[in-house]
C-alpha cells in the first residue's frame, strides 16, 4: 500500500548552480550547485555538469537551504479537536487533511516544504497528528503524506485542557487533574497491555481474546515507543510534572509543544532528553505565559535541549524564517544555530531528520531559495523544492492561487487576520461541546 | 489568647518584610532612568528628516535635542558616551496598538481598551494606560518609543492617545495628542455573515451608517448651540465636537476596498478637516482613490494574512509600498499590546516588500509623527525635538541589531525588561539538575 502511493507522488529532477549553499549540518559552501535526481540530492558540489533533460536554476547571489518544517501547525486541517473525552488518542489529523487551503501554498511562499499539522490542545490526550510535505497541487489528502514518518500524538497540560473540565464539570479542573488523567490513563494502557501479553501468552485453544481497545492500543504504542509525544504546555511545573510522569512509564521521547516557561527547567530538559518546539517571542495572551521571555529558544539551546521554533499559524509559517532571526536579537545564536531551529531541529522532533532538515547528499531534495541570507529581515523567497518539484516560484507567483473555488463564495469575501484569533489550537473544542451537550439538557 | 496570635502575627509580618526588603537590597539592583545632559558621540546619526550625519555628536539636554551634527560643542557638565561604530535614530512610533491597556489577552479584567456601548467617543485610553505595563519595558528596549494607544469595539469606542513609553503616570507619559476612533461600517463577513441576503447585509450596513451619521449629526448641532445658556451635558457628543471644529483628528479605521472608498466619500460629504484613514488591509485595490482624497493612512500589521483566499500571498506585506507609491502618507502599527516590539520588523518586510528602508523608517517615524499631531516635537532628530532617540549596533529593522542605549523625554532609560533578567537568571541557572542523583530516573531503552 504505502509503495504505491509512494510511486504516485511526483519527484523531479534539477540543478540549483552556484548559490550559497546553507548546509546547517556542514556550514556554508560559496558558489556550489546542489544536483538534483529522482526527488533526493545526489550531489553536493562546484562546477557540477548538467545531465542532458535536467532543469537548471540560477541560483547565482541567492542562498539555499533546506525547506522549513514546522513542528506545530494546524494550516490544512479541516478539523482541529475531537473534544468529546479527555482522552482521544483514537482519533487523527489524517481523516481530516485538507489538500485545498491556499495556506500551504502562502506557506511554500514562505519557504516551509515540511509540516506537522496538530490535533488541537482542548483535552489532555488528544488524537494523532499528521506529519506532512506541502505538495500543493492535489486533490488527494494521501499525497499530502510524508511517507515513513514516525506516528505523533498531541498531548495538553495546563490552562486549555482545565479549561475544558470548568465548561462541562468533569476532570480536570486544575494541573493535579491532569496529572491524575495521565497517570490513570496510562495504568489502564499497563494492564490491557498484560491483558493482551497474557493472551498471546496462552497455549490454550479455547482461550477468548481480550477487546480490542484502540484508544489503549495508541497508549501501549506510545509506551513502545512507536508514537512519539509533542505535548502542548507552557508552565515549568507541568512540563516537570510530565517528565516524571513518563520516567515512571518509561516513556523515553517527548517534545513540548510552545512550553513558554521550558527555559525555568532547562536543566531537566537536558538531563532527561526531551525537546522543546517554541514561538520566537509570543507571550502574554494568557496568564500562564505571562512570564515568558524571548529569550526562551537561546536559553534552551545554550542548556543543550533540542529545540525548534514553529508557528502555530497561518501567518507565522510564513515567515519562520524571520521567526529564527529573532534569536540573534533574544541570545545571540549563530546562523547555523538559529537556522537549525527551523530545519534539523524540528525534523529530529519529527523523526524524520535522516530524510530532511539539512542539504546532504542522499537526503529528500526538499530546498528553499531566498535572495538574500534568510535570517535577514529583508530575504524574500524565491523558489520552494519538494522532493525536487518546484511548487513555488516567485517569477511565476499568480494572482490567484486556490486549486478550488467554492462556487457559492462571494467576490467580496474578506477577513481581516488579527493575530489574537490567530490560534487555533482550541478551535471547535467549546462550540462543538456546546452543541454536545445541549443535547442533553433538553 | 487573642493578643498572642496578634503578636505572633505581627511578628511573623516583620520578618516577612524585613527579609523582603533586605533581600530586595542584596539581590536586585534597581535601575532607574537618569536625565541630564547627554554627549553622544561619534555616531552614525540618522536623521530622518536631514540626511545621515557621519561621525556626528547629538546632546541632549533639559529633555530635548540641544544640537546634532560634526562640529558640536560638549558642554563640561555633559555625560560623554562614545558610541563609535554605532547607528542612532530617531525613537520608533507605533500608530496603533493597545499597549498599556491590555495586559494578559485572555483575561478580561486585565483588559480597559473595550467600554459597554456603542457610542462611547468620550472614553478616554489614556485613563486606563497602566504605566506599570510589564510589557512597557520589554517594549522600549527594541527602541519604540511612542506609542498610539487606542479603544476598540463599536462605532464611536473612544479617544486614542499618543503615549512615551516612559513615565509613572497616564501624564508623565502622554506624548501630546489625542484623537478620536471611528470604526466605519464594514461589510458583513465571515462564517456569520453566510446565512445573510445581499438585502440584509446592505440593510446591516445602513443601519450601523445611520447610527454613526445620527451621532455626527448631534455633533454638528451641538457645535453650533454649545454656547448657549441651557445645553444639557451630552459627553458622548461633546467628545466629538472638536473633530466637528477641526480641532482634533478623526481616525476612521477601514479595511475592505469598498469600506475604505464609502469612508473616502463619507469623509467628503461631511467636510472634516482632520481626517486619518486607518487599518486600510485592502488599500492596495484603490491606492489611487485614497491618493487623490489627500487622506493620510495608518496601515498594519503589515505580517499579516492576505485578506482574500484569492489574493497573493504578498498582499499584505506589500500593501505599504502600493499607497506609498500611489502618493498616500503612510505610516505603520501592529495592533499589537504586547509584541509592539516587532514593529521594526513590520516597517523591514514593508521594505522588502517594495517600500524600501528609508520610506519603512519613515513610516515609523515622522510620518507616524506628523499623522498623529506631533510632528513638531517628535519622529526626526532635529534640534528643539523631545529626545526620544535610541542607539544600535546597525539597521535596526535587522534582528541581528542590538539596541545599545535608550532615551525618552531626555531621560536614559535602563535598557532592562521582565524578560531580560528572566535571561540573565535562567541562561544557567542555579542550582542546576545535580547529575549524580537525577530527579529524573528515566529508565532509557
Amino acid at each position: 500500500m504505502a509503495a504505491v502511493l509512494v510511486a504516485q507522488t511526483p519527484t523531479g529532477d534539477v540543478l540549483i548552480k552556484n548559490g550559497t549553499v546553507l548546509t546547517v549540518t556542514n556550514g556554508t559552501l560559496e558558489n556550489t550547485d546542489i544536483l538534483v535526481r529522482d526527488g533526493k540530492i545526489r550531489r553536493i558540489g562546484k562546477n557540477l555538469r548538467t545531465p542532458n533533460g535536467v532543469m537548471e536554476v540560477d541560483a547565482t547571489g541567492k542562498f539555499v537551504m533546506p525547506g522549513i518544517i514546522d513542528a506545530h501547525s494546524h494550516i490544512a486541517g479541516s478539523a482541529i479537536n475531537e473534544g468529546t473525552s479527555q482522552v482521544t488518542a483514537e482519533v487523527s489529523m489524517e481523516d481530516v487533511v485538507d489538500p485545498l487551503d491556499v495556506s500551504i501554498y502562502r506557506a511554500l511562499a514562505g519557504g516551509v516544504t515540511s509540516i506537522h499539522l496538530m490535533h488541537g490542545s482542548a483535552n489532555v490526550i488528544g488524537g494523532q497528528n499528521e506529519t506532512m510535505k506541502l505538495r500543493f497541487g492535489t486533490t488527494d489528502p494521501d499525497d499530502l503524506r510524508f511517507q515513513g514518518a514516525p506516528r505523533t500524538i498531541k498531548f495538553a497540560l495546563g490552562e486549555n485542557p482545565t479549561r475544558g473540565g470548568r465548561s462541562r464539570g468533569i476532570q480536570p479542573q486544575s494541573r493535579m487533574g491532569v496529572e491524575n488523567m495521565l497517570r490513570n490513563a496510562f495504568t489502564q494502557a499497563v494492564e490491557y497491555r498484560e491483558e493482551w501479553a497474557a493472551y498471546n501468552a496462552n497455549k490454550d485453544p479455547r482461550k477468548v481474546a481480550p477487546e480490542y481497545d484502540l484508544r489503549m492500543q495508541t497508549l501501549v504504542d506510545i509506551m513502545n515507543g512507536d508514537v512519539l509525544v509533542h505535548c502542548h504546555s507552557y508552565r515549568a511545573d507541568e512540563i516537570y510534572m510530565l517528565l516524571k510522569v513518563f520516567s515512571d512509564f518509561n516513556i523515553p521521547k517527548i517534545t513540548f509543544q510552545h512550553a513558554n516557561e521550558a527555559y525555568k527547567v532547562a536543566p531537566e530538559l537536558a538531563a532527561f532528553g526531551a525537546s522543546a518546539s517554541v514561538f520566537a517571542d509570543w507571550w502574554a495572551y494568557k496568564l500562564e505565559v505571562y512570564y515568558s521571555t524571548a529569550y526562551n529558544a537561546a536559553i534552551l539551546t545554550e542548556n543543550g535541549v533540542l529545540t525548534s521554533i514553529n508557528s502555530d499559524s497561518g501567518e507565522l509559517i510564513r515567515h519562520l524564517f524571520h521567526e529564527a532571526a529573532k534569536t540573534q536579537k533574544y541570545g545571540e545564536l549563530t546562523d547555523d544555530q538559529a537556522l537549525a531551529l527551523i530545519t534539523l531541529n524540528p525534523a529530529k522532533q519529527l523523526g524524520i531528520d535522516d530524510r530532511v532538515g539539512s542539504l546532504e547528499e542522499g537526503k529528500d531534495a526538499d530546498i528553499a531559495i531566498f535572495d538574500k541570507h534568510p535570517l535577514s529581515v529583508y530575504a524574500i523567497p524565491q523558489m520552494t523544492f519538494v522532493d525536487g518539484v518546484k511548487y513555488f516560484d516567485i517569477e511565476n507567483d499568480g494572482d490567484d492561487q486556490r486549486i478550488y473555488i467554492n462556487p457559492e463564495s462571494s467576490i467580496s469575501e474578506m477577513t481581516l487576520y488579527e493575530r489574537h484569533n490567530d490560534h487555533r489550537c482550541m478551535e471547535g473544542a467549546f462550540l462543538d461541546m456546546e452543541e454536545y451537550f445541549s443535547i442533553f439538557k433538553k | 489568647m487573642k493578643s498572642t496570635i496578634n503578636k505572633l502575627f505581627t511578628l511573623l509580618f516583620a520578618i516577612v518584610i524585613f527579609s523582603g526588603s533586605s533581600f530586595a537590597q542584596e539581590d536586585d539592583q534597581v535601575l532607574k532612568a537618569r536625565s541630564g545632559k547627554f554627549a553622544l558621540t561619534n555616531a552614525k546619526i540618522f536623521t530622518v528628516t536631514n540626511g545621515v550625519i557621519e561621525n556626528g555628536t547629538l546632546l541632549i539636554s533639559n529633555g530635548i535635542i540641544e544640537a546634532v551634527g560634526t562640529n558640536v560643542t560638549i558642554p563640561a557638565d555633559a555625560e560623554v558616551i562614545d558610541v563609535e561604530g554605532r547607528e542612532i535614530y530617531p525613537g520608533m512610533i507605533d500608530s496603533g496598538t493597545t499597549l498599556g491597556l491590555s495586559e494578559i489577552g485572555s483575561i478580561s479584567e486585565a483588559q480597559d481598551f473595550r467600554e459597554f456601548g456603542a457610542l462611547t467617543p468620550q472614553m478616554q485610553a489614556l485613563t486606563a494606560v497602566n504605566p506599570n505595563s510589564v510589557a512597557i519595558p520589554v517594549t522600549r528596549v527594541s527602541g519604540v518609543t511612542t506609542v498610539w494607544t487606542m479603544p476598540q469595539g463599536g462605532p464611536l469606542p473612544g479617544t486614542a492617545a499618543a503615549i512615551n513609553l516612559f513615565g509613572y503616570t497616564p501624564d508623565q507619559m502622554f506624548a501630546g495628542s489625542k484623537g478620536v476612533v471611528m470604526n466605519f461600517p464594514s461589510t458583513p463577513t465571515g462564517w456569520r455573515a453566510r446565512r445573510l441576503t445581499e438585502a440584509q447585509k446592505k440593510e446591516r450596513m445602513d443601519r450601523a451608517l445611520k447610527t454613526i451619521n445620527d451621532a455626527w449629526d448631534k455633533a454638528e448641532l451641538y457645535a453650533k448651540i454649545e454656547n448657549a445658556d441651557d445645553v444639557r451635558a451630552y459627553p458622548e457628543i461633546e467628545a466629538l465636537v472638536p473633530v466637528v471644529k477641526g480641532e482634533l483628528t478623526l481616525f476612521i479605521e477601514a479595511n475592505a476596498a469598498a469600506d475604505i472608498t464609502a469612508a473616502i466619500t463619507w469623509v467628503e460629504d461631511r467636510g472634516y478637516e482632520q481626517v486619518v484613514l486607518t487599518g486600510v488591509a485592502e488599500g492596495w485595490r484603490v491606492a489611487d482613490e485614497i491618493a487623490a482624497s489627500g487622506l493620510s493612512v495608518i496601515t498594519g500589521p503589515v505580517q499579516a494574512i492576505p485578506t482574500r483566499q484569492s489574493d497573493r500571498f504578498d498582499a499584505a506585506y506589500a500593501n505599504p509600498a502600493v499607497l506609498q507609491k500611489a502618493g498616500v502618507k503612510v505610516a505603520l502599527r501592529t495592533m499589537e499590546a504586547e509584541n509592539v516590539r516587532n514593529l521594526p520588523y513590520h516597517a523591514g518586510f514593508a521594505a522588502a516588500y517594495g517600500m524600501g528602508r528609508e520610506e519603512a523608517l519613515k513610516a515609523i517615524t515622522i510620518n507616524a509623527a506628523e499623522i498623529l499631531g506631533v510632528g513638531d516635537q517628535i519622529g526626526s532628530i532635529e534640534v528643539g525635538k523631545k529626545a526620544n532617540v535610541f542607539v544600535a549596533t546597525g539597521d535596526p529593522f535587522e534582528t541581528a541589531t542590538k539596541i545599545t542605549d535608550l532615551f525618552i523625554d531626555g531621560y536614559k532609560v535602563p535598557m532592562t525588561s521582565r524578560q531580560i533578567r528572566l535571561y540573565d537568571e535562567f541562561l544557567n541557572r542555579t542550582p542546576s539538575v545535580d547529575k549524580t542523583k537525577p530527579v529524573i530516573d528515566i529508565k532509557k531503552k
